[in-house]
C-alpha cells in the first residue's frame, strides 16, 4: 500500500512489457490488454483517492537514493497533495477512455500505438507525483517522445510538420527550464541544500534578480506547454494532426502540465517574481481568452476550433491561478479537471464523426441531429459544459476563477475575461448549429450511423462527471483546498499583504506555523532520508512568512 | 409546507428525466403529455399550499429559507443550493406553476402529431424547473443557475424545429444575446461581493444577508456600477433596449413556448431580479433613472414596430417587449409592486393571447394543409372573419386585448394605470416624470392601436384565406380552449387584486402582500425623494380617465383603418414608403448590430487567424527554423569529404593569418 503511487506510475510500463510478448497481428488482444492495464490502473488510483487524508501535507511519499553524481544528488522522491491528487486521478480516468476510442480508429501498427499510450501514461503520472526537481524533468521529457511518435506516425496529412513543431517548441522551453533548474540547484547548495528535493527549495530565499531570471525560464517552458498566447501556435497543428486518442490525452492531461508547473514550481519557488509578473501573465491569459475565442469562431475545421477553444480555456486557468487567492486557484484547478473532461469529450466527438466521414470540415456537415439523435444529445451536453452553463462542471471552475480574480489585483483583467463567456457561446453554438442543425442535405450524411455501444460507453463516464462536478463539486474542492490554502500562504510574501489574516485556514493549522516545506512531510524514521531531513530541519525554520 | 419548497422544482425535474430518457420509448402522446402536465401541476399544488400557509402568518414572519446542500464553498466564497420563500417568490411560483400548468395542458393538443413530442415536453418541464430555481434561489448563484437554465431551455425550444435554418439562427441569437446580459449579471455580482467583502468583511451573495447589510451600501458610486451591470443582465433576459432583438426572432419556436417562455415567465426574470434586489437598486438614483428611461423608451420603440408587422406572433412579440418596458418603467420609478403586478396581469393576458394566436395558427395550418396550400398560416393578411368559426378563441382573445389596451375593468387597466400614475407622481425623478408619463401614455395608445389592428385583421371582416379551404377552419379542441378560458377569466378579473386606493371598492391586496419585500427600498428611497409629489385624488382620477381615453383613441384609429376604411393603410404606406419600410424592418436594428458587432468580429477573427497566427507567430517560428536550415545548408558544403577542399581551406587560412601579421 505504501508503494501505491509507484505502482500506479509504473504499471503501464509493466503493461508495455506484457505487450511485447503479444504478436502484433492479434490486434484485439493488444487493445484489450492495454485497456485492462489502464482500467486496473484507474482502480489502483482510486485507492489513492480513498486513502488520501484531507490535509495540506504531501502523502504516499516514497523517498530513496537514485543518482549521486558528484555534486548532483537526485533522489526518487515522490508524493502527492490535494493539488496533484486530482490530476493523477484525471490521468488514470482519461486513459481507458482514450484507449477505448482507438479500437476502430487505429488499424495500423496497433502494438506500437498501444506501447506509446502506456509510456505516455507513465510519463504523465510521473510528472505529477515527482517531488524531486530532476525526476520531474525526466518525466517531463519522457512524455514528449511517445506523443511525438503518435503525431508523427498515426497523424493526418501534415503530421511530420506538426510533430516536429510540437517537439521543438516544447524542447526549447524544457531546455531553458533545465538550465534554470541546474542554476537553482547551485543556489540551493550555497544555502546547504543537498539534493533536488523540491520541498527544500520552497524555503530558499532568493534575491529578486535571481528569482526573476529563474521564474522567466520556468514560466517560458510552462507557457509553451499551457499554451499561452503567443506561444500557442503548435497546439492547433498538433491537435489537428494527432489521432483522436492523442488529441484527447494532449488536451486532457498534457496541457495541464503547463498550468500544474506554475502551481507546483514556478509560483511557490519564486513567489516575489510571480507577483511581479502576475499582471503580465494575466494580460497574456486574457489576450489568450479573447484571441483564441475570436480565432475559434472563424475556423473551418471542427478539430481546429476545439483546439483554439482549449487555448481560451487554459487562459481562464492561468488567470485564476495568478489571482493568488483560494477561490482563484481552486477555480483554476477545477478548470484544469473540467477542461480535461469537456475538451477531451469534444475531441472524442470530433473523432466519432471523422471516423464516419473522414472529414472535419464544418461545411461538410449539417442536420446531423436528425440522423444521430444520441450523438446530438451528447454533443449538446458537452457543448454546454464547454460554454460553462451552470449545473455543468465548466461553470463552477470558471465562476471561481472569475470571482477570485476579481477579488485580487486583477479586477480589470477579470472584466475583460468575463466577456469571454459571450464569445465561447458564440463559437460553440455556431459550430453546433452548423454541424447538427439545418437540413440533412448532404447525401453522405444521410447514411450516418448513430453512436454504437462502445462509443456510448466511452462518453457516459465523461457525461456523468460533467454533471457530478457541476452539481456537487464539494468533494473535489474539499480535498484540494488545504493544499491550495498552503500555496496561498506560501505566495503571501509581499509585506503589503502581511497583515491579511489567512482566512480559510483553521487556527493552529500546521501551514500557519511552518507554511513552507518542513520535515513533517518526510516519513518519520525512514532510514534513507533521516540524515538529509535533519539538515532540512535546520534550514527550513526560516520560511517566507517569517519575513 | 414551507419545508417542502424543494418539491416545487423537483417535480418538473422528474418529468424532464422521465420524458427525456424514456419518452422516445413511451411514444403514447397522452402519457407523455400527461406526465409533463401532472408534474408541473403538482408543483402548482405545493405552491398553493405554501401560499396558504403564508397567508396564515403575520407579515413579518413570511420569510423562510431552506438549504438543500452545500454547492460551491471555496475560501471566503459560499453558495448553497438553497431556496428563499417570501411574498415575492410566492407570487412568482404561483404565476409560473399556474400559467405553466395551463400551457402544458394546451401543448398536449397543440403539439399533437409533432415529431419529437416527448422532446418538447421534456424541455418544457426542464424550463419550468429552471424558472422555479430562478425565482426561489436564496442567493444570486442559484438564481443564476435558473437564469442560464431558462436561457438554455429557450435555446432548445426556439430551435425545436432545428431543420429550419431560421430556427437555428434564432436560437443561437437568443442564447448569445442572453449571454451578453449574463456578462453584466456576473460583473454586478462580482462587484457587490467584492465591495461587501473587502470593505466590511461580509463575503456573501445571499439575498437575505445582503438585505440585512444593505444599510452599509453607499448611495450611488459602487452601487451604481453594480446595479447598472445587473440591469444589463435584465435587458438581455427581458429583451429591453439594446438587447431586445432576439425576442421577436424567438417566435420561431412552437407557440406554447412563446406563451410560456417569451411572454409569461422567462422574459419577466429581469423584472423579478430588480424586485428581488430592490433595496440595492433604490440606493442608486442614477440606475433608477436609467431603468425608468430604458423601460419607457423600449415601451414606445417596440410599440411602433408592432404597428407594421403582419405575422400575428411577431405583433405579439413586439407587444411583449413593449409591455416589459412598462414593467421596467415601474421598477425605475420605485413602484416595485406595480411592476410585479403588471408582470402578473401580463402573464395572464399575454399568455392568453399567445395561446389564442396558437389556436388560430393551428386552425389555419390545418385548413391550409387540407387544401394543399402553402400560404403562411401566421400571416394576418391571410386571416379575417375568424370570430365566427372560432368563438371561444375570439372571446378570450378579445377580453385579453381589452386588458392589454387598458380598458376598465380588465386586469391590464389596473396594472398599467398604476404604472403610469407612479411614473407621473413618483418622488424620485423630478421633472423627468412628465416625460416618463407622456412616453408611457403614447406607448399605451400605440398598444391599443396595434392590438386592435391585430384583432380586426384576424377576427373581423371577411375571411381572406383561399375559399377552397375555408370550410376546413374550425374551433380548436378542448385541451386548447380550456386553458384559453381559464386565462381569459384571469385576464378579466386579475386586476382586482391590486385595485387603487382611490377607488376604494376593494383593498389593494397585492400591494399589502408585497409590502414586507419592498418596504426597505421605500425607506432607502425616502433619503433622496423630494417632498410633496402630486398625491391629489382628483389628479389620479383625471389621469385615469385620460389613459382610458387614450386607449379608446387607439382603438378608434384601428377601427377606422382596418374595419371601416380598409384602403387607408395601403394609402398611408404609399404616401410614406420610407417610414413604413423602416418600421416594418424593425428600424434596421438587426442590420445595425450586424454592421457594428457581428461582421467586424468575424473579420477580426479571420485577421487574427490568417494574419496574426499564421503569418506573424508562425512566421517567426518557421522563420527561425528556416534560418537554421539555411545556415546548415551552407555549412553543409564545408563538410564535403573531399581532401582538396579541406586542403584549400587550410591554405586559405594560412594566407589570411600570414597576411594579418604582414600588413599589421
Amino acid at each position: 500500500m505504501s508503494n501505491v503511487l509507484s505502482l500506479t506510475t509504473f504499471l503501464p510500463i509493466l503493461g508495455v512489457l506484457l505487450l511485447l510478448f503479444i504478436p502484433k497481428d492479434s490486434k484485439s488482444v493488444l487493445r484489450n490488454v492495454t485497456l485492462a492495464v489502464t482500467l486496473v490502473n484507474f482502480l489502483i488510483s482510486l485507492t489513492i483517492l480513498s486513502g488520501f487524508q484531507t490535509n495540506a501535507e504531501f502523502q504516499f511519499i516514497e523517498n530513496m537514493p537514485w543518482i549521486a553524481a558528484g555534486p548532483f544528488v537526485m533522489r526518487y522522491n515522490i508524493g502527492i497533495d490535494g493539488i496533484s491528487l486530482w490530476l493523477v486521478i484525471l490521468t488514470t480516468f482519461i486513459m481507458p477512455i482514450a484507449v477505448l476510442s482507438t479500437y476502430t480508429a487505429v488499424e495500423e501498427k496497433v502494438k506500437e500505438y498501444m506501447i506509446c499510450l502506456l509510456l505516455l501514461e507513465t510519463g504523465m503520472l510521473g510528472a505529477f507525483i515527482s517531488l524531486d526537481l530532476f525526476l520531474f524533468y525526466i518525466f517531463w521529457e519522457v512524455m514528449l517522445i511517445p506523443m511525438y511518435f503518435m503525431i508523427g506516425i498515426w497523424g493526418g496529412k501534415n503530421k511530420i510538420y506538426a510533430a516536429v513543431k510540437f517537439f521543438i517548441y516544447t524542447m526549447v522551453g524544457s531546455l531553458l527550464m533545465l538550465v534554470a533548474l541546474i542554476f537553482l540547484y547551485f543556489k540551493g547548495m550555497e544555502a546547504g541544500i543537498t539534493d533536488f528535493g523540491l520541498l527544500q527549495f520552497f524555503s530558499l530565499k532568493l534575491d529578486m534578480a535571481t528569482q526573476i531570471w529563474l521564474f522567466l525560464a520556468f514560466a517560458f517552458a510552462f507557457a509553451i506547454k499551457v499554451p499561452m498566447f503567443p506561444l500557442h501556435t503548435w497546439l492547433p497543428d498538433a491537435h489537428t494532426e494527432a489521432p483522436t486518442a492523442g488529441s484527447v490525452i494532449l488536451a486532457a492531461v498534457l496541457l495541464k502540465m503547463g498550468t500544474y508547473g506554475y502551481v507546483r514550481f514556478a509560483m511557490p519557488l519564486f513567489p516575489d517574481a510571480a507577483h511581479k509578473f502576475a499582471p503580465m501573465i494575466a494580460t497574456l491569459a486574457v489576450i489568450g481568452i479573447i484571441y483564441a475565442a475570436l480565432v475559434a469562431m472563424v475556423q473551418e475545421d471542427v478539430k481546429k476550433l476545439v483546439a483554439y477553444s482549449s487555448v481560451a480555456h487554459l487562459g481562464f486557468v492561468m488567470l485564476g491561478v495568478f489571482a493568488f487567492n483560494t477561490e482563484g486557484i481552486t477555480g483554476g484547478m477545477l478548470q484544469m479537471l473540467n477542461h480535461g473532461i469537456s475538451t477531451g469529450a469534444l475531441f472524442l466527438i470530433v473523432g466519432f464523426i471523422y471516423e464516419r466521414r473522414h472529414t472535419r470540415l464544418i461545411t461538410d456537415f449539417g442536420g446531423l441531429s436528425k440522423q444521430m439523435p444520441v450523438f446530438a444529445t451528447i454533443f449538446m451536453i458537452v457543448t454546454f459544459s464547454s460554454i460553462g452553463l451552470p449545473g455543468t462542471n465548466g461553470f463552477v471552475g470558471e465562476f471561481l476563477i472569475l470571482i477570485g480574480a476579481f477579488e485580487s489585483q486583477l479586477r480589470w483583467w477579470t472584466v475583460v475575461a468575463t466577456s469571454g463567456v459571450i464569445l465561447s457561446a458564440v463559437y460553440m453554438l455556431w459550430v453546433f448549429q452548423r454541424v447538427m442543425f439545418g437540413e440533412l442535405d448532404n447525401p453522405k450524411n444521410q447514411k450516418l450511423l448513430d453512436l454504437n455501444a462502445r462509443e456510448i460507453a466511452i462518453m457516459v463516464p465523461l457525461i456523468v462527471m460533467i454533471f457530478v462536478m457541476g452539481l456537487y463539486p464539494k468533494p473535489f474542492i474539499d480535498k484540494m483546498e488545504p493544499a491550495i490554502n498552503k500555496l496561498v500562504s506560501q505566495m503571501r510574501v509581499a509585506p503589503v499583504n502581511a497583515q491579511v489574516i489567512p482566512v480559510g485556514l483553521p487556527a493552529g493549522h500546521p501551514a500557519m506555523e511552518a507554511p513552507a516545506a518542513g520535515p513533517t512531510m518526510m516519513p518519520a524514521g525512514h532510514p534513507a532520508v533521516a540524515p538529509s531531513s535533519d539538515v532540512n530541519t535546520e534550514k527550513t525554520v526560516n520560511p517566507h512568512e517569517a519575513k | 409546507m414551507f419545508d417542502n419548497v424543494w418539491l416545487i422544482p423537483l417535480f418538473p425535474l422528474i418529468g424532464f428525466l422521465i420524458n427525456g430518457f424514456f419518452g422516445k420509448k413511451i411514444k403514447n402522446e397522452a402519457v407523455i403529455g400527461g406526465i409533463g402536465t401532472l408534474m408541473i401541476f403538482m408543483s402548482f399544488i405545493v405552491s398553493c399550499g405554501i401560499l396558504m400557509q403564508m397567508i396564515g402568518l403575520p407579515p413579518e414572519q413570511r420569510v423562510f429559507e431552506k438549504v438543500l446542500f452545500p454547492w460551491i464553498h471555496s475560501g471566503n466564497f459560499k453558495a448553497d443550493m438553497a431556496f428563499l420563500v417570501d411574498p415575492l417568490s410566492a407570487v412568482m411560483i404561483m404565476v409560473v406553476t399556474g400559467v405553466g400548468s395551463l400551457i402544458h395542458l394546451y401543448s398536449i393538443g397543440y403539439m399533437h402529431g409533432e415529431e419529437g413530442f416527448y422532446r418538447f415536453f421534456a424541455y418544457l418541464n426542464l424550463f419550468c424547473m429552471s424558472m422555479l430555481l430562478l425565482v426561489l434561489g436564496n442567493n444570486m448563484l442559484v438564481m443564476f443557475i435558473g437564469w442560464e437554465g431558462v436561457g438554455l431551455c429557450s435555446y432548445l425550444l426556439i430551435g425545436y424545429y432545428f431543420h429550419k435554418k431560421s430556427a437555428g439562427d434564432a436560437a443561437k441569437k437568443a442564447f448569445v444575446m442572453n449571454r451578453v446580459g449574463d456578462f453584466g449579471f456576473l460583473i454586478g455580482l462580482f462587484t457587490l461581493y467584492w465591495w461587501f467583502g473587502s470593505n466590511h468583511n461580509i463575503w456573501t451573495i445571499n439575498f437575505t444577508e445582503i438585505k440585512a447589510a444593505s444599510h452599509l451600501l453607499p448611495y450611488g458610486g459602487v452601487v451604481t456600477v453594480a446595479t447598472l451591470c445587473f440591469f444589463v443582465g435584465a435587458t438581455g433576459k427581458s429583451a429591453q433596449i439594446p438587447l431586445f432583438t432576439w425576442l421577436p426572432d424567438a417566435m420561431e419556436g412552437p407557440t406554447p413556448v412563446s406563451a410560456l417562455i417569451h411572454a409569461a415567465t422567462m422574459v419577466t426574470a429581469g423584472v423579478y431580479m430588480i424586485g428581488r434586489m430592490s433595496f440595492v437598486f433604490i440606493k442608486s438614483p442614477d440606475t433608477m433613472m436609467v431603468v425608468a428611461v430604458i423601460g419607457a423608451a423600449t415601451a414606445i420603440f417596440a410599440a411602433t414596430i408592432g404597428t407594421a408587422q403582419n405575422d400575428i406572433k411577431r405583433v405579439l412579440a413586439y407587444s411583449t417587449v413593449s409591455q416589459l418596458g412598462f414593467m421596467f418603467l415601474a421598477m425605475g420609478v420605485g413602484a416595485f409592486w406595480a411592476g410585479i403586478f403588471h408582470l402578473m396581469t401580463h402573464a395572464f393576458f399575454k399568455a392568453c393571447m399567445f395561446l389564442g394566436s396558437g389556436s388560430v395558427i393551428h386552425s389555419m395550418h390545418h385548413a391550409l394543409h387540407k387544401g394543399h396550400l402553402h400560404d403562411d398560416a401566421q400571416d394576418m393578411r391571410n386571416m379575417g372573419g375568424l370570430r365566427k368559426v372560432m368563438p371561444i378563441t375570439f372571446i378570450t382573445f378579445f377580453v385579453s386585448t381589452l386588458a392589454i389596451a387598458g380598458i376598465f375593468p380588465f386586469s391590464g387597466f389596473f396594472s398599467k394605470d398604476e404604472i403610469l400614475w407612479k411614473a407621473f407622481s413618483n418622488p424620485y425623478h423630478g421633472s423627468l416624470n412628465i416625460i416618463l408619463w407622456g412616453t408611457g401614455a403614447i406607448a399605451a395608445c400605440f398598444t391599443a392601436f396595434y392590438m386592435f389592428r391585430l384583432v380586426f385583421m384576424t377576427f373581423f371582416g371577411e375571411c381572406r384565406i383561399n375559399s377552397k379551404v375555408k370550410e376546413y377552419l374550425h374551433e380548436s379542441p378542448l385541451t386548447i380552449t380550456i386553458p384559453l378560458m381559464v386565462l381569459g377569466v384571469l385576464a378579466t378579473f386579475g386586476g382586482f387584486l391590486g385595485m387603487p386606493k382611490v377607488m376604494g371598492a376593494l383593498p389593494n391586496y397585492l400591494e399589502h402582500w408585497l409590502d414586507p419585500v419592498f418596504e426597505l427600498a421605500t425607506e432607502y428611497g425616502a433619503k433622496y425623494a423630494h417632498a410633496g409629489g402630486h398625491e391629489s385624488h382628483a389628479l389620479e382620477w383625471g389621469l385615469m380617465g385620460l389613459s382610458i381615453t387614450i386607449a379608446v383613441v387607439g382603438i378608434m384609429i384601428a377601427l377606422t383603418l382596418y374595419v371601416k376604411n380598409t384602403g387607408a393603410p395601403a394609402k398611408f404606406v404609399a404616401t410614406f414608403p420610407a417610414l413604413h419600410r423602416a418600421v416594418y424592418n424593425k428600424w434596421y436594428v438587426d442590420e445595425l448590430y450586424d454592421f457594428i458587432f457581428v461582421n467586424p468580429c468575424k473579420a477580426f477573427g479571420q485577421f487574427l487567424w490568417k494574419g496574426f497566427d499564421v503569418v506573424v507567430v508562425d512566421g517567426v517560428v518557421n522563420g527561425v527554423a528556416n534560418v537554421v536550415m539555411g545556415f546548415s545548408g551552407i555549412f553543409r558544403y564545408m563538410q564535403s569529404g573531399y581532401i582538396y577542399n579541406y586542403a584549400f581551406s587550410m591554405v586559405l587560412g594560412v594566407v589570411v593569418i600570414l597576411g594579418y601579421y604582414i600588413f599589421k
